[in-house]
């Protein structure tokens, strides 16, 4: 522990945004878990270069494999299904979000909620970022034995978009995906309805800016690392362009800002941190099987993400980019286009470097995961270039998404205090 | 009888363009043409359109076992495979200084991210990331590839070499049908008599090609192929016929290759510096030569498992090559932490599960160097096919 420890957290209170949050999200999973019945169709697809627009157009319900092995981690079923998918022959050196998913698939397919997913009709490949994705849902191709639709989104390697990657994607929109859209829906594309949905999502995505950039003030009413997990929950998921989504939004800029008003700081969940005595910048996913005690320890410091990467693989709003319903299938592109693991390592590189100066952060830190080389591979370069152009000191640190072997707290608390001592003897320093 | 000195010759020059890591014969052809030398990494680059602009192709497959990893290792974390780690020891240390530029191929978030490293440490130098279509429709996918082919060629021309033109991208096309002609007659040979060409000698052919200009590749591979087609005193054994599957980035060491056969087993077919054979058949010379080159990597690539394969049976094309080259096994023989490989590692397992043909797994580092647990896991395999096969 730091010498000067910030005082313990007061207890947290369940916020209207999470609330409503909560119900939105209950909603969705009782769709889902009624598919069968109702008939409603579903796709399967992934977070980044999600097209929640356009399945809602065609009323098809999304569903985030990815996001399901988080809450499998949460709910401390990972590790059994992980171990599940390494018997059936999974290499113990893969992604681990892809072994849950495999894992829950052969478990039942119970979700979050408790209530068992409907089969894909289709699985939606946007292949935006990762390259583990392709195969993800090759695998399960071969469970549901279900069209899938590839969206191949190209690599924004020399740091831009060009007009012939935009080109690629739209075309692949037209011709592939859509199709097999209107094939499971049983409906003509309704480029109006696309509009009016991604309409919806360019508000909610201005307050969802407004949200992350409140951490420039000081103290920051939030914490955009694990914080921000829940605020973009469901800009990332199920709910862009809804009325939900716009409502939740709205909400939560209300709070935050009645939070920023009050010169108050971030709610982690256990309790409000009274006194914020480190600012950073995140880098990476969380730990999803010790979120609690990996966000404990860095509360416990007084320390609080002020800007993270990780709530940007939904896509980076907060370099300007709105869903923009005028050109409706190019901004499905440039959205696509757009995440942040599509990004160049140089663009990573300078985007946290800018973040680090724009909140005023005291240093960085990287959570490297092992499952996920799309984050991973290369972050130790990160760590070295940042450090270069911002001054600032990084922290790295290693754990997994949702591999609870992988996640040694007395070695990452180790690290962190001693990160946490080495900013405040520098402040020290710098203030003798 | 003995061994033909002209193949032992040509196999001592094989193996010393093998161990050239800090690429001697680049620099002499440099200094020979004062052309430009671009590296690529695995598994496949348009070495046709580098070579119509007047620029060596040099396929870079890591390290060898005896390099030794300062740098590489700063870079990395443990749970990343060592491909990228060698390359960026080989790039800092100087090794690689002829090259004046590399190609990424988009074959895994690894490779994708090394361009990115690379940019930032070696600013001066052309880095393209050669974003491989994984849509197959040539008005869509193949559109996109052929700009990108553009951008590579305009961006060549811009560090000096010769516009490509359709009358040079032809000749090279053809000079390359005919090296690809000369691997495939090589692998032909060795399904049908793989005890004339050990995988462990085809090998090293096949790494020190990629530091050749391809008027220099075709003759080894045609040289090789007459004398060792021709030498009577390799004779055959008792050995059980495998197919290795997964090596197609990060290589194995040359150590496992003969450990593998010195276990029991003849290779007959393998994912080994795949380049030579990315592409199956001959490149139509005829029409527009670019659109040629895309449509052959849209059509008729190899099923990498870096290639999504939108259509058909997941698997197929193992179980043709198993049927192709009368394998009696499959050695699953991946990289640790390759997700190409290991993610299709469960699909390829079914695929020889539906064709009947039995296999065993393990991994490895283009660094190992312990064989002897992998020579017992594949000599008991080797006997148990020899012994229950066909029972």
């Amino acid at each position: 522990m730091s010498r000067a420890a910030a005082p313990p957290a007061t207890p947290a209170q369940k916020d209207r945004s999470q609330v409503r949050q909560k119900e939105m999200i209950a909603r969705h999973f009782d769709r889902l878990a009624a598919a069968p019945e109702t008939g409603a169709r579903c796709a399967y697809t992934f977070v980044p270069g999600n097209l929640t627009e356009l399945l809602l157009s065609f009323d098809v319900l999304p569903v985030l494999p990815e996001i399901n092995a988080l809450q499998s981690a949460m709910r401390g079923k990972s590790a059994e299904y992980i171990a599940a998918a390494e018997k059936l022959g999974h290499s113990e050196d893969v992604c681990t979000y892809v072994k849950s998913d495999i894992g829950m698939l052969k478990s039942g397919n119970v979700g979050p909620t408790g209530q068992r997913l409907p089969n894909p009709d289709l699985l939606l490949l946007s292949y935006t970022g990762c390259f583990t994705f392709m195969k993800w849902f090759e695998l399960l191709r071969e469970e549901y034995r279900c069209p899938v639709a590839m969206l191949h989104v190209p690599y924004q390697a020399g740091g831009r978009i060009t007009d012939a990657m935009r080109t690629y994607v739209v075309d692949q929109l037209r011709t592939v995906v859509i199709p097999r859209l209107e094939a499971i829906a049983g409906r003509a594309y309704d480029e109006n309805r696309l509009k009016h949905h991604l309409a919806l999502s360019a508000k909610a995505e201005d307050d969802l800016v407004w949200v992350l950039q409140s951490a420039r003030h000081v103290p920051s009413p939030i914490d955009a690392y694990f914080g921000a997990v829940y605020y973009v929950g469901p800009i990332f998921s199920a709910f862009r362009g809804t009325e939900d989504a716009v409502a939740y939004y709205r909400e939560l800029r209300e709070e935050v800002g009645e939070r920023m008003r009050q010169g108050r700081g971030p709610v982690t969940l256990d309790g409000e941190i009274a006194r914020e005595r480190f600012r950073v910048v995140v880098e990476g996913p969380p730990n999803w099987t010790s979120f609690r005690q990996f966000w404990k320890m860095l509360a416990d410091e007084g320390a609080v993400a002020v800007a993270s990467t990780y709530s940007k693989v939904g896509g980076v709003y907060d370099l300007g980019f709105r869903h923009d319903p005028s050109r409706p299938l190019e901004t499905l592109a440039d959205y696509c286009l757009g995440c942040y693991t599509n990004l160049s390592l140089p663009a990573r590189i300078d985007l946290l470097t800018r973040y680090v100066a724009d909140y005023g952060a005291d240093g960085f830190l990287i959570n490297s995961v092992k499952s996920c080389n799309s984050f991973s591979a290369g972050q130790l370069h990160i760590l070295r270039e940042v450090e270069a152009r911002s001054g600032k000191p990084g922290a790295f640190i290693e754990s997994d998404l949702v591999d609870p072997r992988y996640f040694s707290a007395a070695n990452i608390k180790n690290r962190l205090e001693s990160y946490f001592q080495m900013l405040e003897q520098k402040r020290q320093g710098a203030a003798s | 009888m003995t061994e033909d000195p002209r193949l032992t010759s040509l196999l001592e020059r094989a193996d010393t363009l093998f161990r050239d890591q800090a690429l001697a014969a680049v620099r002499a052809w440099k200094a020979r043409t004062s052309g430009l030398a671009v590296g690529f990494l695995p598994i496949y680059a348009p070495r046709e359109l580098l070579h119509a602009q007047g620029v060596l192709p040099v396929g870079l497959m890591g390290g060898r076992p005896d390099l030794e990893i300062i740098k590489g290792d700063a870079y990395y974390q443990s749970y990343i495979c060592h491909l990228p780690r060698s390359t960026i020891e080989l790039g800092l240390n100087g090794s690689y200084d002829a090259l004046d530029g590399l190609v990424f191929p988009a074959i895994c978030d690894v490779i994708r991210n090394l361009s990115g490293i690379w940019q930032t440490l070696f600013p001066r130098l052309l880095v393209h990331y050669l974003d491989v279509p994984q849509n197959f429709d040539p008005a869509i996918g193949g559109a996109f590839y052929r700009r990108d082919l553009q951008t590579l060629g305009e961006a060549l021309e811009a560090k000096g070499a010769r516009p490509l033109t359709d009358e040079a991208l032809r000749t090279s096309i053809a000079l390359y049908n005919e090296d690809r002609r000369l691997v495939r007659e090589l692998y032909a040979l060795r399904r049908r008599e793989p005890w004339k060409v050990p995988t462990s000698e085809l090998y090293v052919v096949l790494r020190a090609a990629l530091l050749l200009p391809v008027e220099e590749s075709t003759p080894l591979f045609a040289e090789y192929l007459a004398l060792t087609s021709a030498d009577d005193s390799r004779r055959p054994q008792d050995q059980a016929r495998v197919l290795v599957a997964g090596a197609f980035c990060e290589q194995p060491p040359l150590g496992l290759i003969k450990t593998l056969e010195r276990a029991g087993c003849y290779i007959v077919d393998d994912d080994f510096v795949q380049v030579h054979r990315f592409i199956r058949s001959d490149i139509p010379v005829d029409g527009d030569p670019l659109r040629r080159l895309v449509e052959a990597l849209l059509t008729d690539a190899v099923a990498s498992p870096t290639r999504y394969i939108a259509d058909g049976v997941k698997g197929a094309d193992l179980e043709g090559r198993l049927a192709e080259s009368g394998a009696e096994g499959v050695l699953f023989c991946a990289p640790s932490f390759c997700d190409p490989a290991l993610l299709d590692q469960p699909m390829a397992v079914r695929a020889a599960e539906r064709a009947g043909v039995p296999w065993t797994a393990f991994k490895y580092a283009e660094n190992t160097g312990q064989f002897q647990v992998i020579r017992e896991q594949a000599g008991t395999f080797a006997d148990s096919i020899k012994l229950w096969s066909g029972a």
